[in-house]
C-alpha cells in the first residue's frame, strides 16, 4: 500500500457543495497496515488450500469428464483468469488510446 | 375478471408529467408513491389479455399478462422505486420525469400483447432514456446522447421495418414466438439486438451510460437491455445464433472492462457481459435456460443498480470517476463500500447472493444439453466476472492506494436505496424460492448442493487469487480502449471529411477552370471589341479609302470571273 498525497479537489459534476476533505494520512488504517495484509494473504491462501482439499470429500458428478478431476474448478478458474488478463493486455496494445482521445471533437 | 386495456406503465408515464408541477414538498411523495402504485397494480393484474382494440384494422392488445411479463414489469417498477429513492436529492426534475417515463414504458413493453404496442413503448423508452442522458447537462453527455439516440433510432427503424414486413407476410401483429428465417423476423431480431447491446453496435452502451448524472446512470442501467432480453425470451427462444452472440458479449464485456479506468465504464461493460449470459440462455432455449435468463435479468437489475448507486455515491461525493483518482474510500464511506461490495459479490454469482441462484441455471442448462464448449466458456466467464467486476470495481474504487480523499457516505435517501437493494441481493440469494415462484416455467433446480457450493467457491476464490497475482498488470492507466463507436466517431467522420474535402477541392478546381475560361473569352472579346479593341477603333479616312478600293478591286475581279 503506497500513500499518495491528497489530490486537489475538483468541482463536483452536479455542482453541489463538496463535503470531501483531503485528510493527511497521519496514521494508517488498520486494514492497510503491512501486518494485516500479510495476515490476509496467509488466511486467504489457507482458505484456498482448504477449498481444494475439500474436493476429496466430494463425489464428482462430471458433465464432460475433465470437470470431475481433482480441484478442477480451482485450477480452471485460476488459469482462465490469467489467460483473460493476458489477452486483454495484448488487445489493449492495439486498441488502447489516451483518455483524451475523443476530447477534441 | 376483465383486464383493463390501460397498461399499468401509464401510472409512471403520466405521473412523470406531474413531477415538475407539484412543487418540492409533494414531489418526493409522488416519486415514491408512483412506483409503489405501479408495483401494486402489476402484482394484482390477473393473467390474460385485455379486450382487443381495433386500430387501422389491426387488433391491438395493449395488456397481456403472463408470468414472464409480470416478472419483468415487477422488476422494472421496483427499479423505478429504488431509483427514485436514490435520486430524491437530484435537483434536475427533468431527469426524474424522463426516468419515470422511461421506466413506465419499460413496464408497457413487458405487458405489450402486440407488435404495435411493443413498438410504441419501445420508442418512448428510447426517447425517455435520451432525455435522462441529456439532463446531465454536460457537453460530453449531450454529444453522447445524440450518438445514443441515433443508434436507437436505427434500431427502431430496423424493428419497424421488420414489423411492416411481418404484417405484410402474416397479416397479424400478435406478439408471439418467431424464428428468424424470414426477412421480417430477421429485421425484428436485429432491432431487438441493437437494444440488447449485441455486436456490432454494442459500443453505444459504454459510450452513453457513464456520461449520465450520478443518478441517471442508475436508471439507464436497468431498462433498455433488459426489455430487449424480455422480448428475446418472448419471441426468439432457442435461436442458436443467440448462443454465439451471447458468448461474444460475455467475453467482450470482460476484456473491455479489464482495460477500463472509468469506474462507471467498467460497470457499463459488465452490463454487456451480464446481458451476454442472458442472451446465451435464450439461445439454449430450454425451460431451465429461459428460467435462468429471466431470473438473471431480475437479479441483474438489482445488483447492477446497486453497483451503480455505489459508484454514483462516490461520484456525487467526490466528483471523480477515474480509478486512477480514487482509492482508499472504505475509510470514510463504510456503508457505500459495504453495499458496493455486496453488489460486486452478487454480480459474481457468489453463494448466498442473487446472482448465484440465477446464473447457475443458465450454466446448468448448458451442461444438461451437453454443450461442452459452451459450458467451459461459461465457467471461464463466471470466473472472469469476479475478475473484472467482482474484485476490480470495489478494489480500485474503495481500496488499492490511498487517494487521500475522505468523503462521507452520501445523504440518507441514497444510503437507504443502497441498503434496500443490498437486502434484495442477499435475500434473493438466501431464499431463492420466492424468485423461482415468479419464473415463467416450474423450477426443478436446487442451487445449494455441496458440489455446486464448493465448485463455485473454488472458481471464484481462485479467480480472486489470479487478480492479486496479476495486480501489477492490472494497474490503472489514463487510457481508454477503442470500441466500435470509433467507426462512427472517428472513421466515418474522417471519411466524411475526406469526401467533403475532395468534393470541395474538385468543385473549387472546376469553378476556377470555368472562371479562367470565361475570363479568357472575355479578354479576347475585350481585346477585339472593347473601347481599345481593333474592331472598335476609329479608322482614318485614308484607311477607309484604301479598304473601299480593295473591295471595289475584289468586285471587279469577281465580275470578270
Amino acid at each position: 500500500m503506497t500513500e499518495t498525497p491528497a489530490k486537489p479537489e475538483t468541482p463536483k459534476a452536479d455542482g453541489s457543495a463538496s463535503e470531501t476533505s483531503a485528510a493527511p494520512a497521519a496514521k494508517l488504517h488498520w486494514l492497510v497496515r503491512k501486518g494485516t495484509i500479510k495476515v490476509l494473504w496467509i488466511v486467504g491462501l489457507a482458505v484456498l488450500a482448504v477449498l481444494v482439499y475439500a474436493d476429496i470429500y466430494l463425489t464428482p458428478h462430471p458433465h464432460f469428464g475433465i470437470d470431475g478431476t481433482f480441484g478442477f474448478h480451482a485450477w480452471y478458474g485460476l488459469l482462465t483468469c490469467i489467460a483473460m488478463v493476458l489477452v486483454a493486455k495484448f488487445l489493449g496494445k492495439f486498441i488502447g488510446r489516451k483518455d483524451t482521445y475523443y476530447d477534441d471533437q | 375478471m376483465m383486464i383493463s386495456s390501460l397498461p399499468p406503465g401509464l401510472i409512471l408515464i403520466f405521473g412523470a408529467f406531474l413531477l415538475p408541477v407539484v412543487g418540492p414538498f409533494l414531489r418526493p411523495l409522488l416519486v415514491l408513491a408512483l412506483p409503489l402504485l405501479t408495483i401494486w397494480q402489476v402484482w394484482h393484474m390477473p393473467e390474460g389479455a385485455s379486450p382487443a382494440l381495433t386500430l387501422m384494422g389491426y387488433e391491438i392488445i395493449t395488456v397481456n399478462v403472463d408470468a414472464l411479463g409480470r416478472l419483468f414489469a415487477l422488476i422494472f417498477s421496483l427499479m423505478a422505486f429504488a431509483g427514485g429513492l436514490f435520486a430524491l436529492n437530484q435537483k434536475r426534475v427533468l431527469e426524474l420525469s424522463a426516468a419515470f417515463t422511461y421506466a413506465g414504458s419499460a413496464v408497457g413493453v413487458a405487458f405489450a400483447g402486440d407488435l404495435i404496442t411493443l413498438f410504441v413503448f419501445w420508442e418512448i423508452m428510447a426517447l425517455g432514456s435520451t432525455i435522462v442522458l441529456l439532463s446531465a447537462d454536460t457537453p460530453q453527455a449531450t454529444k453522447a446522447a445524440m450518438r445514443y439516440f441515433m443508434v436507437h433510432m436505427f434500431g427502431g427503424a430496423l424493428m419497424l421495418t421488420g414489423i411492416f414486413l411481418y404484417v405484410f407476410d402474416t397479416g397479424g401483429v400478435v406478439l408471439t414466438e418467431m424464428k428468424p428465417d424470414t426477412a421480417a423476423t430477421a429485421f425484428i431480431l436485429a432491432g431487438v439486438l441493437v437494444n440488447a447491446a449485441a455486436p456490432p453496435l454494442s459500443a453505444w452502451l459504454a459510450d452513453a451510460y457513464p456520461e449520465a448524472s450520478w443518478s441517471g446512470t442508475v436508471f439507464l442501467s436497468a431498462f433498455t437491455t433488459k426489455a430487449a432480453v424480455y422480448v428475446l425470451i418472448r419471441t426468439f427462444p432457442g435461436t442458436e445464433l443467440l448462443i454465439y452472440v451471447g458468448v461474444f458479449m460475455i467475453f467482450y464485456g470482460i476484456t473491455m472492462a479489464l482495460l477500463e479506468n472509468d469506474m462507471r465504464r467498467i460497470l457499463a461493460y459488465s452490463i454487456v457481459n451480464q446481458v451476454g449470459f442472458m442472451v446465451t440462455g435464450i439461445g439454449i432455449g430450454t425451460e431451465m435456460a429461459l428460467n435462468g435468463a429471466a431470473a438473471h435479468a431480475f437479479a441483474h437489475i438489482i445488483y447492477k443498480a446497486l453497483l451503480l448507486m455505489s459508484a454514483g455515491s462516490v461520484l456525487y461525493m467526490t466528483g471523480k470517476r477515474k480509478c486512477t483518482d480514487l482509492g482508499g474510500l472504505f475509510q470514510s464511506m463504510p456503508l457505500t463500500t459495504l453495499c458496493g461490495t455486496i453488489g460486486a459479490l452478487a454480480i459474481s454469482s457468489f453463494p448466498w447472493t442473487s446472482g448465484f441462484v440465477s446464473k447457475s441455471m443458465i450454466n446448468q442448462a448448458a451442461a444438461n444439453e451437453h454443450l461442452a464448449l459452451l459450458w467451459f466458456c461459461l465457467m471461464a466467464a463466471s470466473a472472469g466476472v469476479f475478475l473484472h467486476a467482482g474484485i476490480k470495481f470495489p478494489w480500485f474504487v474503495f481500496f488499492q492506494k490511498d487517494s487521500g480523499l475522505r468523503p462521507k457516505d452520501p445523504p440518507w435517501n441514497m444510503r437507504f436505496a443502497m441498503i434496500l437493494f443490498s437486502a434484495f441481493c442477499i435475500g434473493l440469494g438466501v431464499w431463492p424460492e420466492y424468485l423461482y415462484a415468479l419464473l415463467p416455467f416450474a423450477v426443478d433446480y436446487e442451487p445449494y448442493t455441496d458440489a455446486h457450493l464448493l465448485n463455485a467457491l473454488q472458481l471464484l476464490l481462485f479467480a480472486g487469487l489470479a487478480f492479486f497475482l496479476m495486480l501489477p498488470m492490472m494497474k490503472r492507466t489514463l487510457t481508454i480502449s477503442l470500441d466500435t463507436d470509433w467507426f462512427y466517431r472517428r472513421f466515418a467522420t474522417a471519411i466524411i471529411d475526406r469526401v467533403g474535402s475532395f468534393i470541395g477541392s474538385t468543385d473549387k478546381a472546376i469553378r476556377e477552370r470555368t472562371l479562367s475560361g470565361l475570363n479568357s473569352i472575355l479578354d479576347y472579346v475585350w481585346h477585339h471589341h472593347g473601347p481599345e479593341g481593333s474592331m472598335a477603333r476609329t479608322w482614318t479616312t485614308g484607311n477607309m479609302v484604301l479598304l473601299v478600293t480593295i473591295f471595289l478591286c475584289v468586285y471587279l475581279v469577281f465580275s470578270f470571273i
